[in-house]
């Protein structure tokens, strides 16, 4: 297992509108005013780095690109600097195209929806209330590092019935595969590699003791034909399992605690009016939306008026789309009571996040539990908030003092 | 003047997104796959007619018609 370190950097960005990078400190620090400088300029703006990359600027420009699966293509989903060969099942369905798309979306859906999610609230309250348990009494926490990090991964560690206990190995490869990966193509290979063998290892057990986990579901499931799914196909759906349902999920906790940290009135509505929480989780995911995905042109075409060109990736920006203002009034502020909310944070189209109702309800539960017992809480200005780089952000260092301010 | 409601789910445009069921739980189900569809005829029962406009303005496929009758 390799050492976290930092990602590598590339030369900074002086030229937004022509010149972007996703990578860049000053967009990891705070994206919003970049992304509106891009929308001003264009609703498709280019880069020549990571090979030769655009981004659509605008809600519409993001809807048209996710609904259009004939010239973008999911093979390729997130934005590097290296385009490694294209591997059979990478990570079904993210990175399948239709006609294969859709049974192998249909195989995930089932023990994904809101009433599956349902049976699982009790065990997430559960490790909510434990994690809270272990910082409480301190008075500080990076509410980052001890909270929100470990309900995804242990969340999805539950259901697919491998170790809680390995929730920071899995940490690392995601790490590995979404930050480090993206500017370093050998940390991106050994983290899957190590991921592979994992899954292997648990898929072996799972033959002479069978369980009703995630991975015996997908090991059991069967094709249209009846056949069993190749061994390549349950790995590259376990491997997106792991993968998409950590950071994700970890960042938009995160994001929404840092934001009630530095909003005491939304706070204190929340706790006054706890029955607000699933609208005010909607309106936190549109506005710190965590996931950035991406397209690979495949067939030259127009996005709102503007030409692509095959072989260059696109930074499907939710994230923009989600803070355009022609879709959202004041899109720049959070209003918790926000009643219309198209946000597109999960996607749009066939690729609709798999996970949405697991993410909603470990946000919920996530939130409600910790306004519960520790009602009062903000930022330790001795401490820093850092975010993460690339197609996920969220907070990775939270400090917060604990209780009310002396 | 009351107007009757009826709201229809277009099954070729929903992602199973289920905030329709969320916000709206007496007019809309879920099938195995999570994706919606709407209860019975899709009639709108009196009193509920807030939570058809909520649904249909917080699909984000726009999926969701209510029609006036």
């Amino acid at each position: 297992m390799s050492d976290v370190s930092q990602p590598a950097t590339h030369p900074p960005v002086t030229d937004w509108v022509h010149d972007f990078d996703h990578t860049d400190p000053q967009w990891t620090d705070d994206p919003f005013p970049i992304w509106e400088d891009l929308r001003a300029a264009s609703p498709v703006v280019h880069t020549e780095r990571f090979l030769g990359c655009y981004m659509p600027t605008t809600y519409e420009a993001v809807r048209e690109i996710a609904n259009d699966t004939e010239h973008f293509s999911s093979r390729r989903i997130i934005v590097r600097d290296v385009r490694p060969e294209v591997a059979r099942n990478a990570a079904p369905p993210i990175t399948s195209d239709p006609p294969v798309h859709k049974p192998a979306k249909q195989l995930l859906l089932p023990p994904f929806t809101p009433d599956a999610m349902k049976k699982l609230e009790p065990r997430m309250r559960a490790i909510c209330n434990e994690l809270i348990d272990g910082f409480i009494a301190d008075g500080k926490v990076d509410a980052a590092a001890r909270y929100s990090k470990y309900i995804p991964v242990r969340a999805i560690a539950h259901m697919l019935g491998i170790p809680e206990s390995d929730s920071d190995l899995f940490i690392n490869w995601i790490h590995m595969i979404l930050e480090l990966g993206i500017k370093d193509e050998n940390m991106l290979l050994q983290a899957v590699h190590e991921m592979s063998d994992y899954f292997r290892t648990q898929i072996e057990e799972r033959r002479s003791r069978p369980t009703d986990d995630l991975i015996s579901y997908l090991m059991n499931a069967k094709d249209k034909e009846g056949q069993p799914l190749e061994e390549s196909h349950v790995l590259g759906s376990l491997r997106l399992l792991l993968i998409a349902g950590i950071d994700t999920t970890w960042s938009a906790i995160g994001s929404s605690l840092w934001h009630l940290a530095r909003t005491p009135a939304d706070r204190e509505r929340l706790i006054a009016e706890p029955e607000l929480i699933p609208t005010a989780v909607e309106e936190l995911l549109r506005a710190y939306s965590p996931v950035t995905m991406a397209r690979e042109v495949v067939k030259e075409t127009t996005i709102s008026g503007c030409p692509v060109k095959p072989g260059n990736m696109v930074l499907l920006s939710f994230p923009a789309a989600n803070r355009d203002p022609k879709m959202f009034p004041d899109a720049d502020k959070v209003v918790i009571d926000r009643r219309e909310n198209r946000h597109a944070a999960f996607g749009l189209g066939i690729h609709r996040c798999v996970g949405s109702n697991l993410a909603r309800m470990e946000m919920q539960v996530a939130l409600e539990e910790w306004l519960k017992r520790i009602p009062d809480f903000r930022l330790d200005p001795a401490g820093t908030v850092t975010w993460s780089q690339g197609t996920v952000r969220g907070p990775r260092q939270l400090p917060f003092l604990l209780g009310k301010a002396i | 003047m009351a107007e009757r409601l009826k709201v229809r789910v277009d099954p070729d445009k929903c992602q199973g997104h289920a905030r329709c069921k969320a916000l709206a739980p007496e007019l809309f189900e879920l099938d195995e796959y999570g994706n919606a569809h709407e209860s019975g005829d899709g009639t709108v029962p009196p009193g509920l007619e807030d939570k058809a406009w909520l649904a249909k303005s917080n699909c984000p496929e726009i999926a969701i018609d209510v029609i006036e009758e």
